[in-house]
């Protein structure tokens, strides 16, 4: 079956997703109603805290998601303009890798230690290209130079590589094949902070090479202003802000945005107190009515409890979801941060 | 000793035996810290800030080393003698999911302090204690009795914190207190912890990999690198003028969260040398761009500078 | 994610997910059933009655609506003796694991907690107390102290000692360096505190599932010893000895001993049922 792939100028989109997962207990919504949207070569930060559902954006992308017990509810993804939710197991093995490739944040186990790197470099060629074993292992070599460790190490096991090599080989088998979008779900989160600058230098380098569009999901804003270009704030299930990085820093405009902003310490003032977000985010099995962040934001209304806020624009790209702005308001600055 | 001074600690070693030689996890770490002041101690994995704060405690058993606490050396003392100092000494633990036992409600883990070493006998006064110490974290009374498991991480960490602070110590260890937290939640711990501080007059230890709080929390700083401290300064000093090529390396590498003030990163090369039987050398040489001859012959001594600021570096002209 | 999901006590969920375990949720009501006779063993049936008095005249009747199993060569009547070997049966499959668990989880304790010179002393010998069948361990410790019920309970709870010391000790080492350990030894508490408090508490799990697993082997071992006469002795209606018993009359009168067979057989299927099923609903990594 022939499919007419869209000119579509964008790498990924999602449109209104929703995942849920079902225990006999309970019925949890990880994804309520999610929008995203990457510009081919460009990078996209996810940023939220742990149970925000980031990691689940990056899982139904994929395809990952275990069912049981979750499922995709309803919405759709649009990989280089072709919808992947209708796609069969089957042709999704034919896109990982190929098209759309994960990274994760454990390098120690994203490895298999009882195979060799070259093993495991040329699983991923040989799986969607056609190489001879010759070839394969040139190209396997080939991408162990790119990331910056030497070819002659490719027939070592990975308990023989630091964390951050480790980290730097999953990225290799994730490129292997030039995929069109790259996944990386907190990728340098378990290394340290030199590594991770090595490692975040490396992803750079990648990406302008290969013109790769790529979806960083993190909880670190420094990352994000380091490697990407645009940011899409997600809390609870939902994006509440998006825009291009100047957008998002410079001109912050949800609540929740703002706080994660504050909590972060000053590195002007050692004294100043820090100025968390009071509360927790909401349990995705009892979500609230009305916003998902009215309860923890010193701004609630009354209309925040009833109503889940549409998106304002502020231009073409920033948006943020929040009851306090109208479309003619929200230029100016409500707060200077 | 000054009588500011609450702890000193001179040369504090532990090496470990390996198959492949003696592995250098603390080697003749030596700092003081001030009554009701914090000291922070950053470092990389395998730095070991961490043994150096359960050796200090004595929750792991230092080789040598001198550790002194209001006129005490804590190695000199036997078994018994540390276990009932422990009243005094206490340890805030990096996982908030592994450092509770789950089958022990909250108030039990907070009370268990006060059973053991029989600080307070009535039962009645341990409750209301109990009690007080959950208002003092910011943990609602009505989760007396509830289970870790049904709590989150943040929680669960001032779970750690009251439990610490429930036989009035003078000085507590902070293991990576808030990394496993989330950004937000680690600002209220943080607060927290500075709040209680400020009340109770302690003195923190406060050992992190993460830069950015340690800036904001501690007053001074030190930094480790493979078992020994190669600079020391109080925090604004610090980061104002980092001396060490590591130091310099390492506030680099940190992500700054914001689309100005991008600065210039200062790469460093290859891998972390072994720990193992490292020698008399300057353990940094085979990653510093400025390394010279001197570097891999002879071990840099910490050396004081000015303004409080020491460092371990031939880059620097000492005595 | 992990723990915005666990709503529910951890007690709670291993219950559910045992429930839906079928064979396990079958072998406990079985078991509850065995129990519920032994309790009531007296109420059903009369011991002196209808246990041990014999009554020539009654002898060897087949299954019938008054006996409903029919009767033995003495005239008692088989249902009777059966309810009231269910009693002995798992009271000494009971103590003797109770026994098992108290010495073999000490020593198991000790050994994992101390490591070392300990560790290696306690496992060598319990390594080669393991390589001896426990049937031909039970049997020799009865054969010396001769056969009696007490005597039973020693030898079959000495014959399990080895497997508890084994699996407590696994379960010790696991929960040994872990976090709230070293927290308790922060606050200063004891070694003993330490493994009683701490340690053992967590270490429930493996020990529970085998001692479901064990009361079965338990069971069988006393049936065994029971059958080749050298555990209670008669008119004891246990089950292995009325399996002994009835072998004489095998071809005629095949329900004296097919019965008491197919009901050890039951007893120890449901254990084991049981014994997987809480296996498989304790394991963590489900959680």
């Amino acid at each position: 079956m022939m499919r007419e792939r869209s000119q579509s100028q964008y790498a990924l989109e999602i449109r209104d997703l929703a995942v849920e997962y079902r225990t006999i207990e309970w019925t949890a919504r990880a994804l309520n109603g999610l929008d995203l949207s990457i510009e081919k070569g460009k990078t996209l930060g996810l940023v939220g805290e742990t149970g925000a559902g980031k990691t689940t954006a990056g899982l139904s992308i994929m395809g990952l998601i275990p069912n049981p017990p979750g499922r995709i509810a309803s919405g759709s993804i649009l990989l280089e303009g072709e919808e992947l939710l209708t796609k069969t197991e089957r042709e999704y093995r034919k896109i990982r890798g190929k098209k759309v490739s994960m990274i994760f944040q454990d390098p120690m186990s994203s490895l298999n230690p009882v195979l060799t790197i070259e093993d495991q470099l040329t699983e991923v060629i040989e799986t969607h290209e056609h190489l001879s074993n010759r070839e394969c292992r040139k190209k396997a070599e080939q991408m162990m130079e790119l990331v910056g460790i030497p070819a002659d190490r490719i027939t070592e096991y990975p308990h023989q590589f630091s964390g951050g090599m480790k980290q730097r080989v999953v990225i290799a088998i994730a490129l292997a094949c030039t995929p069109a979008l790259l996944i990386a779900d907190e990728p340098t989160t378990a290394l340290d902070v030199t590594i991770q600058a090595q490692v975040l230098e490396t992803m750079k380098n990648l990406k302008n090479m290969y013109s790769m569009s790529m979806l960083m999901i993190t909880h670190d804003l420094g990352i994000v202003a380091d490697v990407c270009d645009s940011v899409s704030v997600i809390y609870a299930g939902r994006v509440v802000e998006h825009g291009s990085l100047e957008d998002v820093f410079d001109h912050t405009r949800h609540p929740y945005t703002i706080g994660l902003f504050n909590s972060l310490p000053n590195m002007k003032d050692r004294t100043a107190k820090l100025k968390p977000i009071k509360g927790l985010m909401p349990d995705p099995g009892n979500l609230p009515r009305g916003c998902t962040f009215a309860e923890r934001c010193d701004y609630a209304q009354g209309m925040c409890r009833e109503v889940y806020p549409e998106k304002i624009y502020r231009n073409k790209e920033h948006y943020v979801r929040c009851h306090l702005y109208l479309s003619k308001t929200i230029e100016s600055e409500m707060w200077n941060r | 000793m000054n009588t500011n001074t609450l702890i000193e600690v001179r040369d504090l070693t532990k090496y470990f035996k390996t198959k492949k030689g003696m592995l250098h996890a603390v080697d003749h770490v030596s700092f003081s810290i001030g009554k009701g002041k914090t000291l922070g101690v950053v470092g990389e994995s395998g730095c070991g800030k961490s043994t150096t704060g359960r050796a200090i405690i004595r929750l792991i058993e230092p080789d040598s080393g001198e550790v002194w606490f209001d006129g005490v050396d804590l190695l000199s003392l036997n078994q018994e003698e540390i276990r009932k100092k422990r009243t005094e000494l206490q340890m805030i633990f990096q996982d908030p999911f592994s450092s509770l036992n789950p089958r022990k409600t909250i108030s039990e883990t907070i009370e268990e302090p006060m059973r053991l070493h029989n600080l307070v006998p009535d039962k009645k006064e341990r409750q209301l204690k109990v009690a007080r110490l959950m208002d003092t974290v910011g943990l609602a009374r009505r989760l007396y009795n509830t289970y870790p498991h049904e709590l989150d991480g943040g929680r669960r960490q001032r779970i750690g914190i009251a439990r610490a602070l429930s036989m009035n110590p003078k000085f507590v260890v902070c293991d990576e207190p808030v990394s496993a937290l989330d950004v937000s939640i680690q600002a209220q711990i943080l607060n927290l912890m500075k709040e209680v501080q400020e009340q109770l007059g302690l003195t923190y230890l406060f050992i992190t990999h993460d830069l950015s709080v340690v800036y904001h929390f501690s007053d001074d700083i030190a930094v480790m690198y493979l078992g020994q401290i190669i600079e020391k300064a109080p925090s604004d000093e610090l980061f104002a003028r980092p001396m060490h090529p590591y130091t310099r390396a390492l506030l680099s590498a940190i992500p700054v969260p914001s689309i100005h003030d991008r600065k210039e990163r200062v790469i460093m090369k290859g891998e972390l040398s072994s720990p193992i039987n490292p020698g008399q050398v300057c353990r940094f040489a085979s990653r510093c761009a400025y390394v010279f001859d001197r570097c891999t012959r002879e071990a840099p001594l910490l050396q004081a500078k000015d303004n409080n600021h020491e460092v371990a570096c031939f880059l620097y002209k000492g005595e | 994610m992990r723990d915005q999901y666990e709503k529910y006590s951890q007690y709670r969920l291993v219950v559910l997910r045992l429930r839906r375990n079928k064979g396990a949720v079958i072998g406990f009501i079985f078991l509850c059933l065995l129990v519920a006779s032994a309790i009531f063993a007296d109420f059903l049936f009369d011991y002196e009655a209808e246990v041990i008095a014999q009554n020539i005249s009654q002898r060897l009747l087949h299954p019938s609506f008054q006996h409903p199993l029919g009767t033995d060569e003495f005239g008692r009547d088989l249902l009777a003796r059966i309810v009231h070997g269910s009693r002995i049966s798992l009271l000494v499959a009971s103590l003797a694991i109770v026994l098992a668990v108290s010495f073999g989880g000490t020593l198991g304790a000790i050994a994992g907690f101390y490591g070392g010179l300990v560790d290696n002393v306690i496992m060598r010998i319990t390594d080669v107390l393991l390589s001896i069948p426990m049937t031909m361990f039970a049997i020799v410790i009865v054969a010396a102290l001769g056969a009696s019920t007490r005597n039973l309970v020693l030898a079959i709870g000495a014959a399990s000692v080895p497997i508890f010391a084994r699996i407590v000790r696994g379960a010790v080492l696991t929960v040994r360096d872990v976090e709230y350990v070293e927290a308790a030894r922060a606050i200063g508490a004891k070694n003993s505190t330490i493994i009683v408090h701490h340690i053992l508490p967590n270490c429930l799990a493996p020990i529970i599932v085998q001692v479901t697993l064990r009361m079965a082997s338990a069971i069988y071992n006393t049936a065994a010893l029971s059958f080749l006469g050298m555990g209670v002795s008669p008119p004891s209606p246990e089950w292995g000895a009325l399996l002994a018993s009835g072998r004489n009359y095998i071809r005629n009168y095949s329900y004296l001993s097919v019965i008491p067979g197919v009901l050890i057989m039951l007893t120890i299927l449901s254990l084991n049922m049981l014994g997987d099923g809480l296996r498989d609903a304790l394991d963590p990594r489900l959680k």
